[in-house]
Parts: structure tokens; C-alpha cells; sequence
């Protein structure tokens, strides 16, 4: 009994003495720029994709625009929406919804906390009773991505690199947001070389087929031994087991969302990629500039917000000659003289 | 004696939160970090307002419904690894029902059906390792683990490729039937997901405790728990014990759905139980399977759950979790280990 009383004295007495330990450094940094509040999709930091993006943007508006940055991953449903009350009942700046997923919430905060600035990535914008897409608040701005028009430089660019004439496709999960990249290589494709065959295929109807690179392989493997020369992934990991087939059949392939050279080099030409760190940067310097607007953003070649890679390491897979015809192509996607679709017709 | 007694009661889960406490102390010391800062955020994101204190009983209206589910079959000698499971299906049972029945429907009916709904498909997820356990003798953990995979790959086949909302991962809202919010009558929680099912929880807490402790079925249950042999000696059908202690277990895990789908979306969302079932079974055995106890556990589960999100600021999300197990392995340790010694003390003073 006594031996108790003495443990619990003891483990009370450590427990108030930590307390009062403060490490060196343990006091927040303070800029002077606009304050942000970051809130990170299901898959959190890490996935090299689309959340270490968002991540790299803010880090460089922390530098250049001073910005204080506060990152929440939520664990849950719920932890969305609290997430994101949490950094708007902090009185941040402006809020930022990583994904899709946060439509909803957003929505809805934007309405509560009209002071403070909000945003989206991938937003996906409600359609109302009318059938019509509803008007958003004026403080939230959903920021898209034209990845159509990246996706139409890809399928010229493999359309004129491939021997055989013909190039492959391979999707994840068969959605609205796959089809953008799917409708767009193919008109790329067709634009450059109309007798060119595009064979497409997708992995799955589940969001699994992001996550299977056993599949991936599988239809890469089959397609490359049906002839084609190039196949352009828009399906997360599932993408890795389309390089492996690459690799394994000596043939190529086209990466997606960030520079994906380093997972097989040599084999990966190029990757088409969505600047979210462009994005989130931006959305942070017009926050600053008070010159942030709400309502639907679209990022596309213009904007900066696609585009593929083109550097030291892949300068050697591209073809001289490709390359000019393609950035041609850009530069009138630009200028507004082709109009990339964006829908299965 | 009744001194000793409030002295069992009181010093195993001291000792263990002070074990905690240290081991938390020292880890968020380790990252650099001040631990009275850590632990005011956390106090002061959960208890110290109203939003908070809302947020936590909405996390702990489904950790309870789960901790119950798992407590339930423990006591009849079950350990259900498949609350996960249970629990999606019951929130999918519930939003389907709730897209299928007519906007007109008057709330007490719909709510009704998507009760049952919820119950019969977390009890129809359950029911396949409790028959197959009473049956061929299946290890029940092996089975509701494979029913967890299976469940919630098919929920999310039928989500994302058949009743999804363009664009999103939910199926449409529902019309009638759903929960109100605290906030409706107490506005201080404007803001929070808590709503009026917390009320069904403690009612289900209740009806738990009345059934494991005060009826037949209740006694055999716990009786097939403690002795399986023995309680067949006695007569006691145990297969069919184990296969009603699924059922009512699946029924709970079920219910715990309709804190998302009812309480606070309106909506089946693929994904929205996330974790809670699993958490249940550190909810159940934190409270030692007593409803008492699974209450008061789920609560402290769900401050630790909110209080993660708070302390956000200060350390990472992985470090939230590192405590949260930090407190279940100092129950785990401590408890046992400050009941022998104080049986001993006892003991030794007659």
C-alpha cells in the first residue's frame, strides 16, 4: 500500500518536473505574412503526389512570402470539417482543402466564416436542383486542373515517337477526372498522326485501381506485346507495375502528376505534371497581394498549372524534332487556337 | 472495507495515466517540444469549449457503439476483431434504406427503418463467424477479420462504381429520418457533429448492462465466457450462445453507423468508419468489458482522437497516435500489475 502512495508521488513529482523542461527552439517561428492553414487528403504526406505538392508550395511560400503555415492531417470523416473549422476559428488567412473530398465541408465553412479565404484543390463543384453547377461563395476558390491539355502534349508526343504507330493508355479507377487525361491523349494523339491506333484501358471501377501494380503490369504487359510503343499512365501506383512492364518489354512509357523519371529512368520519357506547389504558391501570394477571388480557377498550360518535363535527364528520349512540333502544339493550345476536349463525346 | 474497495477502483487506472502521462512527457520532449504546451492544447481543443466538448461525444457516440460490440462478445468468450466491418455495413444498411424510402415518410417511421437497417446488416455481417464459429469451430478472429476485407471492399464496389454523387465518394442525401444536431437545442455546440445519438448509445450502454447482468441470457452468455466446458455441463447451449452474442454484437457495431450517416453527414460516405471499430477494442478492454466501463473509455478515447487534431500545432499527427497506444499498453501494464500488488497489501493486513 505504501510502496503505491510512493509510486504515484513519484510519478507525479516526474510528471510536473517535465512539465517544466522547454527545449531550445520549441517556440514557434513567427513570419509576417498571411496566415495558412493547410489540411492534407486521406493519404497524407508522403504520397509524392498530390498532398507532397501542396506541401512543397506552402513550404516555398513560408520562405519567399513569409507565410505561417499550419498543416492538420485528419485521421477520419469527421476530422475533415473539424480540420478545417479548427485553422478558420484560428482567424487564418486563408484555408486550404487538399483533394476532392473536402468539397462539402468547404462549402460550408466559406458560408460560416465569410471573412476568411478558402480553397480547394480538385474541387468538385455541386450541381444544384436546376442541373446547373451552383454558385460558390465569393471567398472560396475552387482551383482545377486542365490536365486535358497536359494530357494532349503526351499523346502527340507519343504518337510521334511511336514507330508502330500505335500507343497505349492505361487509367485507374474509370471516372469523370481519368476520363480529362483519356479524351485528351487521344486527341493529341489523333492531331499529330490520325492513322495512329490509341488502345485504352482502364484498371478498375474502384479506387483500388490507383493502388495495383500487379494490374498495372498486367495490361501493360498485354498492350506492349499487341505492338504499342508507348503507353501514358493517369492511375497513381498502379502506374509502377506499367513501368515494370515497360522495363521488362524494352519498351516506354509516360509518368503522371509529378516527375516520376527516378521510379524507372530510361524507360519514363517524360511525365505530364500538375503543379500543386504552383498552385497553392499562388493561391498564398494573391492572399497577400488582398487580391485573392473566389469562384472556379482552371489551370491549364496558360496558367502553368500543367505541364510535362523536360530536363536533363530525359533531354536524351525526346526526339529534337518531336519536341519542336510539340511545344507548337502548346504554344497554340495557348493562344487559344486549339480547343482540347475535356469529355468522352 | 469499503475503503478498500474505492482503493481498487481508483489506484490501477491512476497509476496507468500517470505511466502515460510520463512516457508522453518524455516523447514530446524528445521531438523538442514543451509538454505542459502539448497537454494545455489538447485539454483546452476538447474540454475547453463547447465545439470541443461536442466533437468529443460525437467521436464517442460511435466508439461506444463499438467498444459495447466488442465488450459483448468478449464477455462470451468472443474476441470480435470485425466491428470494423459491422459498423460500415450497419452505416450502409442505413443510407441505403434511407435513399430507398419515400421523402414523405414521416420521421418516426423512417428513422425506424433505417434503425433496423443498421442493426440487421451489422447483425448479417456478424452472423457469418458466429455461425461458422458454433458450427466448425472457425476461430472467430480469423473470420471477422476476413469479413472486415470482404465487407468493406464490397461497400466500396457498390459506392464508387453504382450510387456515388458525381465527382465524390457518397451516395445521395437522405430526405427524412435524420438526427438533429445538439447545437438544434443547445446552441453552445453550434458547429460540433454531436448530435441526439448519444442518447441512444447510453441507452444502448443500459441495455447491455441490463442484459449481461440481469437476464438468463446474460448469465448463460458470460457463463459460455468464463468455462466453455462448464457451461455445456450445465446445459447451456453454447453454440447458439455464441451465435445470439454475434448477432447482438454486429447489431451494436451496426448501430454505431448511424452517428455518421444519420447524426451528421445524411449521407453512406465510403470510408467514414475509419478506424473506430478497431478502436473499439481497445474502447472494450480499456473498460473491461463492462458497459460502465466502455463509456467512460470511449470518452477518453475520443478526447485523445479530438485532442490529436488539436495539438497539430506543436507535434505530428503520428505522435497523437504513439500516445494513444502509450495509454493503452500503460492500462495494459499497469492495471494488472497495481491489482496484485494491492491484493497482496491487502492481504498481508488482515
Amino acid at each position: 500500500m505504501r510502496a503505491l502512495l510512493v509510486l504515484v508521488a513519484v510519478l507525479l513529482s516526474v510528471h510536473v518536473g517535465l512539465l517544466l523542461l522547454r527545449p531550445a527552439g520549441s517556440s514557434e517561428q513567427v513570419g509576417h505574412g498571411p496566415r495558412v492553414g493547410i489540411v492534407f487528403d486521406m493519404g497524407g504526406r508522403g504520397d509524392k503526389s498530390f498532398n507532397d505538392g501542396a506541401y512543397v508550395g506552402a513550404m516555398r511560400a513560408v520562405a519567399q512570402l513569409g507565410a505561417q503555415v499550419r498543416f492538420v492531417e485528419p485521421g477520419e470523416g469527421s476530422d475533415r470539417e473539424a480540420g478545417l473549422r479548427l485553422l478558420a476559428a484560428e482567424g487564418m488567412d486563408l484555408v486550404l482543402g487538399v483533394g476532392f473530398i473536402f468539397s462539402d465541408d468547404l462549402m460550408e465553412l466559406a458560408v460560416e466564416y465569410p471573412q476568411t479565404a478558402f480553397a480547394g484543390i480538385d474541387f468538385a463543384v455541386p450541381t444544384g436542383n436546376d442541373g446547373k453547377p451552383v454558385t460558390l461563395p465569393k471567398n472560396l476558390a475552387a482551383l482545377k486542373f486542365r490536365e486535358e491539355q497536359g494530357s494532349y502534349l503526351m499523346g502527340a508526343l507519343a504518337a510521334l515517337s511511336s514507330p508502330n504507330k500505335k500507343i497505349g493508355f492505361v487509367g485507374g479507377m474509370d471516372t469523370p477526372l481519368i476520363h480529362k487525361f483519356e479524351v485528351g491523349y487521344k486527341a493529341g494523339a489523333k492531331r499529330v498522326c490520325p492513322e495512329c491506333e490509341v488502345v485504352i484501358q482502364y484498371a478498375g471501377v474502384t479506387p483500388e485501381a490507383f493502388r495495383n501494380p500487379g494490374k498495372g503490369k498486367e495490361l501493360g504487359l498485354s498492350q506492349y506485346q499487341h505492338g504499342v510503343d508507348i503507353i501514358y499512365h493517369a492511375a497513381g501506383s498502379t502506374g509502377l507495375g506499367v513501368f515494370e512492364a515497360a522495363r521488362a518489354m524494352k519498351k516506354r512509357a509516360i509518368g503522371v502528376d509529378s516527375d516520376q523519371w527516378a521510379e524507372a529512368p530510361g524507360v519514363v520519357m517524360t511525365s505530364m505534371v500538375k503543379q500543386v506547389d504552383t498552385v497553392v504558391y499562388e493561391a498564398v501570394a494573391q492572399v497577400k497581394a488582398k487580391q485573392f477571388s473566389g469562384g472556379m480557377h482552371q489551370f491549364g498550360l496558360a496558367e502553368g498549372g500543367v505541364g510535362y518535363v523536360y530536363d536533363d535527364h530525359n533531354r536524351g528520349d525526346i526526339d529534337p524534332q518531336v519536341r519542336k512540333q510539340v511545344e507548337e502544339l502548346k504554344a497554340l493550345i495557348i493562344a487559344g487556337q486549339i480547343a482540347v476536349p475535356s469529355e468522352r463525346r | 472495507m469499503a475503503r478498500t474497495a474505492w482503493i481498487e477502483m481508483l489506484f490501477p487506472p491512476l497509476v496507468a495515466l500517470l505511466v502515460a502521462l510520463v512516457a508522453g512527457d518524455l516523447l514530446i520532449l524528445a521531438y523538442g517540444q514543451n509538454p505542459a504546451a502539448v497537454w494545455h492544447l489538447l485539454v483546452d481543443g476538447t474540454w475547453g469549449n463547447f465545439y470541443g466538448i461536442g466533437q468529443v461525444l460525437y467521436k464517442a457516440t460511435t466508439l461506444c457503439f463499438t467498444g459495447l460490440s466488442v465488450a459483448i462478445a468478449l464477455r462470451a468468450g468472443l474476441f470480435n476483431v470485425g466491428a470494423e466491418g459491422q459498423l460500415a455495413a450497419g452505416g450502409f444498411g442505413a443510407g441505403l434504406a434511407g435513399l430507398l424510402l419515400p421523402a414523405t415518410m414521416p420521421w418516426f417511421f423512417a428513422f425506424m427503418l433505417m434503425f433496423l437497417a443498421a442493426a440487421l446488416c451489422g447483425s448479417a455481417v456478424a452472423a457469418v463467424p458466429g455461425v461458422l464459429k458454433a458450427r466448425f469451430g472457425a476461430h472467430e478472429v480469423i473470420a471477422t477479420i476476413m469479413m472486415n476485407f470482404m465487407v468493406l471492399a464490397l461497400l466500396n464496389y457498390l459506392v464508387a462504381a453504382h450510387l456515388h454523387t458525381p465527382e465524390t465518394l457518397h451516395t445521395q442525401s437522405i430526405a427524412s429520418g435524420l438526427v438533429p444536431r445538439l447545437s438544434v437545442l443547445l446552441p453552445v455546440f453550434h458547429g460540433s457533429a454531436a448530435n441526439w445519438l448519444i442518447v441512444l448509445a447510453i441507452l444502448a450502454a443500459l441495455l447491455v448492462g441490463v442484459v449481461l447482468f440481469a437476464s438468463r441470457f446474460g448469465f448463460e452468455l458470460r457463463a459460455v465466457g468464463l468455462q466453455v466446458g462448464a457451461a455445456e455441463n450445465a446445459g447451456i447451449s453454447v453454440g447458439s450462445t455464441w451465435i445470439r452474442a454475434m448477432l447482438l454484437a454486429g447489431a451494436l457495431a451496426g448501430l454505431g453507423g448511424l452517428n455518421f450517416v444519420l447524426g451528421y453527414k445524411g449521407f453512406y460516405e465510403d470510408g467514414f468508419a475509419g478506424g473506430a471499430g478497431f478502436l473499439g477494442i481497445a474502447v472494450a478492454l480499456v473498460g473491461r468489458n463492462h458497459p460502465l466501463g466502455v463509456v467512460i473509455s470511449a470518452l477518453c478515447f475520443a478526447t485523445l482522437s479530438q485532442g490529436g487534431l488539436a495539438i497539430h500545432a506543436l507535434v505530428p499527427k503520428q505522435m497523437v497516435e504513439v500516445l494513444q497506444a502509450l495509454v493503452i499498453l500503460a492500462v495494459a501494464m499497469a492495471v494488472p500489475e497495481v491489482r496484485t500488488r494491492l491484493a497482496r497489501s491487502v492481504r498481508g493486513k488482515p
